[in-house]
C-alpha cells in the first residue's frame, strides 16, 4: 500500500511538469507581445523606451527557452516568481488568500453532499413518484442557475428577512467562529447548492442501478427494515461513483469561486484569479493556474486512495 | 401495411420526440419565443436599450416600465430583449465553434493514430483539468477584450471536451469498411476525414453542441459578471448583473431579479432540450 502511495506521487512530477510547459505555452507564446498589451491596454501613449525597459526588468528580453528554463527551474526549488502587477512573490500573493478560499471551498462541498446525498438517495428510492420529479428539478435547476445570482439573491433574501447583512470583512475561523461562519455560509450555499446537482444525479442513478441487485432483493426478502436496506446495503455500495464526482467537483470549486467570490467582496483565490487576468498579470496566472492543475491531479491520487476504503474488493499491491 | 411504412418518417419521428419529452417541447416553444425577440429586438423593445433617462432612475416596475429602471434611467426590459441578440449570438457561435473545432481535431487523432494521437490526447487531458470558467479566462487574458475573442476563449475551452467524447466514437469508425474503401480508391487523409468519419461521428457531435449551449450563455453571462466579457454599455444579461445591480441591491432588486431570471430559463431551456436530445439521439453518451 505504501509502495503503491509513492509511486503514486512520484508520477504526480512528470504530470505537474507537463501541466507547467503547457501553461507556458498557453501563456506565452500565443501572444505577441506581453508588455505591449499590459502597457497599451490602459489606454495611454508609451515610448518603445519604456516598453524595452519593462520586457528587461520581467526577464522578456531573453530567449524563450531560457524563459521556460526559468520557470521550471524555479518551480523545481518551489518558486513560482513573482508578480508582474505587486512585484510579490506569486506564492506569498495565492497563500495570503488560500485559507479563505480553502475554508469557502470545504463548507460548500459539506453543503453539496448533504444535498446531493439525502435527495438522491430518497429520488432513487421514491423513483417515478413526484418526489423524484421535485429532485430532478430541484437538481436541473441548480446546473442552470448561475452562482452569483443565486448569491445576490441570498443577500435580497437576508436584507428582507431580517433586515441584515453579512459582515464584509474578512475574520478567520480561530479568531472568531461566529463572525467566520456569519459571512461565509451565504457564499458557500451559493456555490453548494449549483455543485450539489451534479452529485445528486450521480447519487440517483447509482442508486437505481444498486437497488435493483440481488443483495438488496436478498435484504428485503429477510425482512430488514428499510433504513437498513437503503443505507447499509444499497448506498455504501453506490457511494464509489457519488465519491469521484465529489471529490473532482471539490478540484473544480475554483470555478464556482470566481464569480461568488465578487458577489461576497470575498478577497479570495478567485478574486485573485479575476484580478490577474484583468490586469494581465501572467506570472501570477501562470501561477494559479497551476495550483488549480495541482489540486486537479491531487485530488485524482487521494481519490484512487480512497477507493480502496470504501471498497474492501479494490486493493493496490 | 405498405400504407403504414410508407408514412412520412421525419414528421412521425418528431411527434414522437414530442409527445415522449413534454417538457422539451416547452423548453424549445421558450426558446423559438426568445429567438423572435433576439431577431426582431428594435421592434419589440418599449424603449431604446441605450437611452439613459435621468427623469426615472431606479423606477420600479410599473405600466410605464415593465421590469423598472436600471441606474441610468434604463429600461430594464429593453435591455433584457437586446441582451437576448448578444446571449444567444455568443452562445450559438461559441458552441458552433467549439464543437466542430473539438470534433475536426478529435476525427484527425483518431485516424492518424502513433505520435499525433498520443501527443493530442496529452494535451486534451490536460485541457479537461481545467474548469471551463477558469479556461476561459486564461484565454481571454491570452486573446485581449472584444465580443470576438469571447466566442474565441469560449470555443477553445470547449474544444478539448468535445475532442475527447468525439474521438471515442472516431475510434470505432476508423476500422469501418467504408474508411478502408476510401483508402483503397485512394483518397487522401483530410478527404477520408471530413468526407468519411465526421458524417459518422455526428449523433455524439449534436450531443455535445447541445450540451454546450446552456453552458456558454452561463459562461458568457460569468464573464460579463466579472469584467471579461461583453463590455458596456452593450446590453449583456451578466453585464447588468454586475456593479450597480449589487450596490443598489436593496433600493433596486429589480436590477438584479431579472436579468438573473432571464440567463436562468434560458440555459434551463437549452439544457432540458439537450438532455432530451441525448436521451432520444445516443442513450449511453453521458456530457
Amino acid at each position: 500500500m505504501l509502495r503503491y502511495v509513492l509511486a503514486r506521487l512520484v508520477l504526480v512530477v512528470p504530470t505537474l511538469w507537463a501541466v507547467a510547459t503547457l501553461i507556458f505555452l498557453l501563456v506565452r507564446v500565443i501572444p505577441g507581445d506581453i508588455v505591449e498589451l499590459r502597457l497599451v491596454s490602459g489606454g495611454s501613449y508609451v515610448t518603445p523606451e519604456v516598453i524595452q525597459q519593462e520586457r528587461g526588468r520581467l526577464g522578456l528580453d531573453k530567449p524563450l527557452w531560457a524563459q521556460y528554463a526559468d520557470w521550471i527551474v524555479g518551480l523545481a526549488r518551489l518558486d513560482l516568481g513573482t508578480s508582474m502587477w505587486t512585484g510579490a512573490p506569486v506564492s506569498k500573493e495565492i497563500a495570503l488568500r488560500l485559507e479563505l478560499s480553502l475554508q469557502l471551498a470545504v463548507m460548500a462541498t459539506v453543503v453539496a453532499v448533504s444535498l446531493a446525498l439525502p435527495l438522491g438517495v430518497w429520488a432513487a428510492v421514491r423513483r417515478g413518484t413526484w418526489a423524484d420529479h421535485l429532485v430532478q428539478v430541484f437538481s436541473v435547476a441548480g446546473l442552470a442557475t448561475p452562482s452569483f445570482w443565486l448569491g445576490i439573491l441570498l443577500l435580497l433574501f437576508l436584507l428582507y428577512a431580517f433586515r441584515w447583512l453579512p459582515p464584509m470583512t474578512f475574520t478567520p475561523l480561530w479568531v472568531n467562529p461566529v463572525a467566520n461562519l456569519s459571512q461565509l455560509v451565504w457564499p458557500a450555499l451559493a456555490v453548494g447548492y449549483r455543485y450539489s446537482a451534479v452529485a445528486t444525479r450521480m447519487t440517483r442513478s447509482a442508486m437505481l442501478e444498486v437497488l435493483r441487485e440481488d443483495y438488496v432483493r436478498t435484504a428485503w426478502a429477510k425482512g430488514l427494515a428499510e433504513r437498513a436496506v437503503v443505507l447499509r446495503h444499497a448506498l455504501r455500495n453506490a457511494l464509489l461513483p457519488v465519491v469521484t464526482v465529489i471529490g473532482l467537483e471539490f478540484a473544480f470549486l475554483i470555478g464556482g469561486l470566481v464569480v461568488t467570490e465578487q458577489v461576497f467582496n470575498l478577497n479570495g483565490i478567485g478574486k485573485l484569479f479575476v484580478d490577474a487576468i484583468s490586469r494581465r498579470d501572467y506570472t501570477l496566472i501562470q501561477g494559479l493556474m497551476l495550483l488549480v492543475a495541482s489540486a486537479y491531479v491531487l485530488v485524482n491520487v487521494l481519490l484512487d486512495l480512497l477507493y480502496a476504503r470504501l471498497d474492501p474488493r479494490i486493493r493496490y499491491a | 401495411m405498405w400504407v403504414a411504412l410508407s408514412r412520412p418518417r421525419p414528421r412521425g419521428r418528431l411527434s414522437r420526440f414530442a409527445r415522449r419529452y413534454p417538457v422539451a417541447v416547452a423548453a424549445a416553444a421558450f426558446l423559438a419565443l426568445l429567438g423572435v425577440a433576439a431577431l426582431f429586438a428594435p421592434w419589440i423593445a418599449p424603449y431604446d436599450p441605450l437611452a439613459n433617462d435621468y427623469l426615472s432612475m431606479f423606477s420600479p416596475p410599473g405600466p410605464k416600465h415593465w421590469l423598472g429602471t436600471d441606474s441610468f434611467g434604463r429600461d430594464i426590459l429593453s435591455r433584457l430583449i437586446f441582451g437576448s441578440r448578444t446571449a444567444l449570438l455568443v452562445g450559438l457561435s461559441s458552441s458552433v465553434i467549439g464543437a466542430t473545432v473539438g470534433a475536426v481535431v478529435g476525427v484527425a487523432s483518431a485516424y492518424f493514430g502513433g505520435t499525433v494521437d498520443l501527443v493530442i490526447q496529452r494535451v486534451t487531458d490536460i485541457l479537461v483539468s481545467f474548469p471551463l470558467i477558469v479556461l476561459a479566462m486564461a484565454m481571454v487574458a491570452i486573446l485581449g477584450s472584444g465580443t470576438a475573442n469571447l466566442v474565441a476563449a469560449i470555443a477553445l475551452s470547449f474544444a478539448p471536451r468535445a475532442e475527447l467524447v468525439v474521438r471515442s466514437s472516431a475510434l470505432q469508425v476508423r476500422h469501418t469498411t467504408y474508411v478502408e474503401a476510401a483508402r483503397a480508391v485512394g483518397a487522401g487523409p483530410w478527404r477520408i476525414i471530413l468526407r468519411h468519419m465526421l458524417p459518422n461521428v455526428m449523433a455524439p457531435y449534436l450531443v455535445m453542441l447541445t450540451a454546450f449551449l446552456g453552458q456558454a450563455i452561463l459562461l458568457e453571462a460569468s464573464l460579463s459578471f466579472l469584467g471579461l466579457g461583453v463590455a458596456e454599455p452593450t446590453p449583456a444579461w451578466g453585464l447588468m448583473l454586475s456593479g450597480a445591480a449589487v450596490d443598489f441591491v436593496q433600493k433596486a432588486p429589480w436590477m438584479a431579479v431579472f436579468p438573473g431570471l432571464a440567463i436562468t430559463l434560458t440555459v434551463l431551456a437549452f439544457n432540458v432540450l439537450g438532455d432530451a436530445l441525448r436521451d432520444a439521439l445516443d442513450p449511453k453518451l453521458r456530457v
